[in-house]
């Protein structure tokens, strides 16, 4: 009984701990889907929406709601001014040279962070209390709650955006063919654009509601960037729900891994079911393989 | 005749200008601290108390009538950069005594560059293996995490707990708190239950929480720096975690309340003394030296000293005294270091011999318990 009561509690940690990793892995997933490009700085968007958050609250007196649309705004900003200027001006640069800038871009914004807000941790009050809830014998927090609901609105956010609106499908179009995007009169670059905004927007949004639960820092980034691409690689780098799973699962296996075998190796368990999932079904774990037409 | 009396008075005033020039020479003190980095939390504060201290001991008029000349360096953290600045420091600069460096690994490196080059130095690292076996130049100043586990274990003897469950950090203060925590359990009549670990960046202990709350131990003890501990004390209270929790020195600070919030109440934890200086019986011997260094980082830098800037707050006055009792030599002055008896400094009252390089004793150490957020001594 002790036994199972422990594994609820293994579960229901590991599937909070994922949601947060789900949420980052799709906005790594819609700069991939719209450019072929995977964003290292995206962690570093989810470290600037909480640390604008807490500044906001703290330094400005603003309201919780205000603090957050700041937070977000002015991240989105920051997303669209780093397109601009660091995207947009490489005409013909390969995926690989655009990935190593984007890493370039986050130990950047990384080390400002740190100049003007100090390398404190720094906690931001939850949201709507910390008193425990109990769900089968195990407890998680009105924070973890507030984590599944928007994870669950970006999903659902993301698949109308995606496939029924006009600017969705362009998107999508980019990825699949720019070269044909552009031909049929998409703006490839105003695209490009575009999901940068978007990720930066999702990505601040997640940095703002796991705030008050892991404290952020200037280097939270890191870690939260690597487990969200993580999580969108199982899921293949694309499909929402494939990403949102990949995230479940890799939160639900470190959990267990922790209390099932050994802390110690938690993030070794993880990592190597990762490089497992790499080795056998690279395309992840919910897509079906794509033929490539001659 | 002419000529050899412009001579004589061209020598002498040469030789009272040099005299003059000799009286006005600083004695040089050498700084290793990682004032930027991942351990700058530690070296930060070390760099503004020695720089304050430093100072002030040249406007009530030096040591001995010299003033004292401190040149810091900012290691970084990084030992590599530790073992060039310390070579600068003894060839280049010829300084007298090193104080620092900020890390173990920082001071663990330079060790054989000061040993080779007969320099005392001062480390404000707490590793026990700085001291331990003991070499002849080196010295320190911040208390070893062996004190602290005797801290904790003493009060869980006096309480008769004897299972505990164990959660330590995966980075070197954890490590080896970890390898204290189980090295003197036997002598205090306690058993390990459970071992668990987590990682520094870690957002979510509630799986080796859920672990330790189905065994049988009587008490957590936590090994970490912030934010980990903050984190933990939020997950137990989340899973109604009943045992008392025993946290490290590592997060005696009021970052720790703040970050931890509610979550922290009750959570006890060995302390260095400058946390609650206020708090202590007024013969204390320490007290003088705590007040005196609280109330002068406050006029400098309107923040709270804490125990990072005390290590070299003690490191700088235990120079001082060396100096003034074994002139201005570095073997002068590591023999009087050793000689230093019942200095109460903040972290301690430090008594070297040629056995003990480290000069303290588990009563450096205060258990504290958080109450209304605030410090409360444990009786």
């Amino acid at each position: 009984m002790e036994l199972l009561n422990q594994v609820t509690q293994f579960v229901i940690s590991g599937l909070a701990t994922g949601s947060i990793y789900a949420l980052i892995g799709l906005s790594f997933a819609i700069i991939f889907n719209s450019t072929g490009i995977i964003n290292f700085a995206q962690g570093e968007f989810v470290m600037l929406g909480g640390v604008l958050t807490i500044f906001s609250l703290n330094v400005l007196h603003l309201p919780l709601i205000a603090a957050i649309l700041v937070a977000v705004a002015v991240t989105t900003v920051i997303g669209l001014v780093f397109e601009r200027l660091a995207i947009r001006p490489l005409k013909n640069a390969t995926p690989l040279m655009l990935i190593i800038i984007t890493i370039g871009a986050s130990i950047l914004i990384r080390g400002l962070v740190m100049l003007l807000w100090g390398k404190d941790t720094q906690a931001l009050p939850a949201f709507s209390g910390t008193d425990p809830i109990s769900v089968a014998g195990a407890t998680l927090l009105p924070q973890h709650l507030w984590i599944f609901g928007v994870t669950v609105l970006v999903i659902i956010g993301c698949r109308l955006f995606f496939n029924h609106t006009i600017s969705g499908k362009a998107m999508r179009a980019c990825s699949f063919n720019r070269r044909a995007a552009n031909l049929v009169g998409i703006s490839v670059g105003r695209m490009v654009l575009f999901s940068f905004v978007i990720s930066a927007a999702v990505g601040a949004l997640a940095g703002v509601i796991i705030a008050p639960l892991t404290m952020t820092a200037y280097d939270v980034g890191v870690m939260l960037g690597l487990k969200g691409f993580c999580a969108a690689i199982m899921g293949g780098m694309g499909s929402g729900l494939g990403t949102v799973l990949g995230g479940l699962i890799l939160g639900t296996l470190e959990s267990l891994g922790a209390g099932l075998i050994s802390s110690g190796y938690k993030d070794a368990i993880a990592f190597f079911i990762l490089l497992l999932i790499l080795f056998i079904r690279p395309q992840g774990l919910f897509k079906k393989g794509e033929t490539e037409r001659v | 005749m002419k000529k050899l009396v412009s001579t004589a008075f061209a020598s002498f005033a040469l030789f009272c200008l040099s005299t003059a020039a000799l009286a006005a020479q600083p004695i040089k003190i050498g700084a290793l601290f990682a004032v930027t980095g991942p351990a700058s939390f530690l070296g930060e504060p070390e760099r503004n108390t020695a720089q304050m201290v430093v100072d002030e001991i040249n406007k009530a008029g030096g040591v001995k009538g010299r003033k004292l000349e401190l040149i810091t360096y900012d290691t970084g953290g990084d030992a590599t950069k530790a073992v060039q600045l310390a070579n600068k420091l003894v060839k280049n600069d010829q300084v007298v005594a090193i104080i620092g460096p900020s890390t173990t690994g920082d001071s663990m490196a330079i060790i054989p560059i000061v040993e080779k080059a007969q320099v005392p130095l001062i480390s404000c690292a707490a590793g026990s293996k700085i001291t331990e076996p003991v070499k002849k130049w080196v010295f320190k100043t911040a208390q070893n995490d062996g004190l602290a586990v005797a801290k904790i274990y003493e009060q869980l003897k006096k309480e008769k707990k004897t299972k505990v469950a164990i959660l330590t950090v995966s980075d070197g203060f954890g490590a080896s708190g970890r390898e204290q925590l189980k090295a003197q359990a036997a002598h205090y009549g306690i058993q390990i239950l459970s071992d668990d670990t987590y990682g520094p960046k870690d957002t979510d202990m509630t799986a080796q929480l859920a672990k330790i709350r189905g065994s049988q131990a009587q008490a957590l003890i936590c090994w970490g720096t912030n934010p980990g501990p903050a984190v933990i004390a939020r997950n137990a209270k989340q899973l109604g975690l009943s045992i008392p929790v025993y946290m490290s020195h590592g997060v005696s600070s009021k970052k720790f309340i703040e970050l931890a919030g509610d979550a922290a109440e009750g959570i006890r934890l060995p302390s260095g003394k400058v946390l609650v200086a206020d708090l202590l019986p007024k013969n204390d011997k320490q007290r003088a030296s705590l007040l005196a260094f609280i109330k002068d980082y406050q006029n400098h830098f309107k923040a709270e000293g804490d125990h990072f800037g005390g290590h070299a707050w003690d490191a700088v006055m235990l120079l001082k005294g060396a100096i003034e009792r074994g002139g201005d030599t570095p073997a002068g002055i590591r023999n009087a270091l050793e000689a230093t008896r019942n200095f109460p400094g903040i972290g301690g009252v430090f008594s070297y011999s040629a056995k003990d390089h480290a000069g303290l004793t588990k009563d450096a150490f205060t258990l504290v318990e958080v109450r209304k957020k605030d410090w409360v001594l444990v009786k």
